[in-house]
């Protein structure tokens, strides 16, 4: 009589009747997060390439010969190598500081570089010659990348003339991209991804669990019965993180087939590990819904915990660089260790030897939010 | 033992006391019938004696196990419908009472029988498929019935189980509770209908918050409150009945005359015989037809006990 799971086969049986009918809920969970990693994944390439740049080279106008604006062999060199960088995709050449000015202002040019009159003699005279790269800085991500390339690319030309012929650069510098060496957006974006789509749905699919027959009335015929709060709930739970596990293969499907993204550890553990975060997710869902009086409700307090988890997680902003205080908090989010879990496992092949203790936090996390949601459902009872 | 002890029953909502004081002993088999107005506190009330609202004051006992001590022994005891259908519209009626049943730990072959038995006792087979948002009122309600008494519970609380159905569901489901009382279930029913007041075995009355009456219907009728001694009940029916009020009322040891339908109920002292009476009304006019000797129906009753207590509390203040 006093177990205190009692009601936990019924409710299950019952939740797994109202999934089916909800059809709604269904493609919720199933579309939504397919769309979203296709949106992801195909629109957003955070390498940066191509920028479009527009030149204006006014080296050529002192000589006599010639149309003005066709430079100087120099002025010419240095535009090949710009081009070359890949970072840099010339749009335009342009002929006064006003037109160049415009196309920055449009929008049509990210970068404008200008190239003085007096270019190519202040090199010949070993004057410092100068060239002024102007940056559009709305995207920071885009200038610094263009700020660093021709800065990169000014200082080599530098060295390239100061060095008499023959000599070698007495120390080079060789970047090596570990665990994803073409640098392809997907790969780094989307086993994350992985974390922040299984967070909304299943926070969503048991946020409602509760509010939903408060607000039916069908909540109170429910507690005159002898089903226990942690039976109820768990029963509550259960479908859905079954729905969860379905919905977490599916995700990973999809990016290993679809976007082709390399998994270089065990995809088995990578969804044993998953079902903890499952777990406290489908926790603190339920827990939202005993808070709840009404649906709207429910919503709002679930978007309220989805996305600050989204931001603490490290997904879009490295934990490493965020203010002490945020990284501390992150530290109580579980979307930053299944993050760190999925990266790990995806790209790093990491293995349960790294990965257990993170799983560990997950399920304690779990455990202590079901307790918590148990507490708050037991003083709705009596 | 009875089936239902309370006692100075108490629940307060902030400075509101929408229960105040309310005792009341219910026997093993009794229908019940617990009546009020709207918001007197009835629902209160059964939500207290079910466990599942704690009590501010006062004591209840349901089967001899006090609501206070083990709310959870008192549900294992009791069926409940409430007011407002409660069952999963999205589920089938016989998912509903499969759920229901499960949930009180019946499974396998025993659960079968015993939704094979109440779907039976119900008559609801014909919808076993159907789901129950789709079903009509009377329908709905059979099946919330069905899936409170699955578990035989020796005492069933029915909170206006008839309200928002047709008549003939109406006595339909009147009969299935007589039927099961003759089964030794005892029912705890609310309702605003007085025909089915007049079906009760015991009733109370409850009036914002506070049991005005408590007894048989005959015993209530018979209440010295209603019928004051030195008087007696008659019912006039009389062509021009508007007249016929009109010179009623004008006629010496009248105390009071209202219209009901097609005649008037009077209150009239004893030395006011029933011929003196007709040949009184005829002198002055009136197309006296018949009059009768009057026992008060419950709404007199109700009515009276009400209006007694307003002006009763209306003084106090
Ligand atoms: N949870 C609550 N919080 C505050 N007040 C409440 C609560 N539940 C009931 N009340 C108040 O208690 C009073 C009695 O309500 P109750 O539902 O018992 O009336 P009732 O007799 O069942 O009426 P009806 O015939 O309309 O069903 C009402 O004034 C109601 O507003
Ligand atoms: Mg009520």
């Amino acid at each position: 009589m006093n177990n205190p799971f009692r009601g936990l086969g019924a409710i299950f049986y019952k939740e797994v009747i109202h999934a089916r009918r909800d059809r709604l809920a269904i493609m919720f969970s199933f579309i939504m997060p397919i769309l979203q990693m296709t949106i992801l994944g195909a629109a957003i390439d955070t390498n940066i390439r191509q920028v479009p740049t527009v030149v204006l080279d006014e080296s050529g106008a002192s000589q006599t010969a010639g149309p003005p604006d066709r430079g100087t062999a120099d002025s010419r060199a240095l535009l090949d190598r710009l081009r070359n960088s890949d970072t840099f995709r010339i749009i335009k050449y342009v002929h006064s500081d006003r037109e160049l000015n415009e196309e920055m202002v449009t929008g049509r040019a990210r970068v404008g570089v200008k190239i003085p009159v007096n270019f190519a003699r202040d090199l010949l005279d070993g004057r410092t010659a100068q060239v002024m790269v102007m940056v559009d800085g709305s995207d920071s991500a885009v200038a610094g990348q263009a700020v660093n390339v021709s800065g990169q690319i000014g200082l080599d030309e530098s060295l390239r003339r100061i060095l008499p012929a023959g000599t070698v650069v007495p120390i080079e510098v060789r970047p090596k991209l570990m665990f994803n060496p073409d640098s392809r957006s997907p790969n780094f974006f989307l086993p994350g991804l992985t974390a922040v789509l299984l967070l909304f749905v299943t926070t969503m699919l048991t946020a409602f669990s509760i509010v939903r027959e408060k607000e039916r009335g069908t909540l109170e015929q429910l507690l005159v019965t002898p089903a226990r709060p942690l039976g109820i709930l768990l029963g509550k739970i259960m479908p859905y993180f079954a729905l969860g596990v379905l919905e977490l293969c599916a995700i990973l499907l999809f990016m290993r087939f679809v976007f082709q993204v390399p998994v270089h550890g065990s995809a088995v553990l990578l969804v044993l590990i998953s079902t903890g975060y499952l777990f406290v997710n489908l926790t603190i869902g339920t827990l939202i819904s005993t808070k709840a009086n009404s649906q709207a409700e429910a919503m709002q307090l679930a978007m309220m915990t989805t996305l600050p988890s989204i931001f603490l997680s490290g997904y879009i902003f490295p934990r490493d660089t965020m203010p002490p205080v945020f990284y501390v908090l992150s530290y109580f989010v579980p979307a930053t260790y299944m993050v760190d879990i999925a990266r790990g496992v995806i790209l790093r092949g990491a293995g349960i030897a790294e990965l257990w203790s993170d799983a560990a936090v997950m399920i304690l996390f779990g455990i202590i939010v079901l307790l918590l949601a148990v507490r708050r459902f037991t003083r709705m009872i009596v | 033992m009875p089936a239902i002890r309370a006692e100075n029953l108490v629940r307060r909502f902030g400075d509101f006391t929408a229960v105040d004081g309310v005792s009341f002993t219910v026997e093993k088999g009794e229908i019940f019938g617990f009546l009020g107005p709207n918001g007197s506190g009835k629902t209160v009330t059964i939500k207290m004696l079910i466990g599942i609202l704690p009590l501010s004051g006062g004591a209840a006992w349901v089967d001899g196990i006090d609501v206070r001590v083990d709310p959870e022994g008192v549900r294992n005891r009791i069926g409940y419908m409430s007011q407002k259908f409660s069952l999963y519209d999205d589920l089938t009626v016989l998912e509903n009472l499969r759920f229901y049943g499960k949930v009180y730990g019946l499974q396998g072959r025993l659960l079968n029988r015993k939704i094979a038995a109440v779907i039976e006792q119900n008559e609801i087979g014909d919808y076993r498929d159907r789901l129950a948002g789709r079903l009509s009122g009377g329908w709905k309600q059979r099946l919330a019935l069905g899936c409170a008494m699955l578990h035989e519970p020796k005492i069933l609380y029915l909170d206006e189980p008839t309200a928002g159905i047709d008549p003939v569901a109406r006595r339909q489901l009147w009969d299935l509770l007589f039927q099961l009382s003759g089964q030794g279930i005892t029912f705890f029913v609310t309702t605003h209908y007085m025909d089915e007041a007049e079906r009760c075995s015991h009733l109370a009355y409850i009036h914002y918050g506070k049991l005005i009456a408590d007894g048989t219907p005959e015993s209530l009728r018979a209440l010295p409150d209603i019928t004051p001694p030195g008087t007696r009940r008659f019912e006039i029916t009389a062509g021009e009945v508007t007249t016929a009020l009109n010179i009623a009322r004008r006629i010496e040891g009248m105390r009071s005359a209202t219209i009901f339908g097609r005649s008037i109920h009077a209150l009239v002292d004893d030395s006011l015989g029933q011929e003196q009476l007709a040949g009184a009304m005829r002198a002055r006019g009136a197309r006296v037809e018949e009059i009768r000797p009057l026992t008060p129906s419950l709404e007199d009753v109700f009515v009276e006990l009400t209006c007694r207590h307003q002006r009763m509390t209306g003084a106090a203040a």
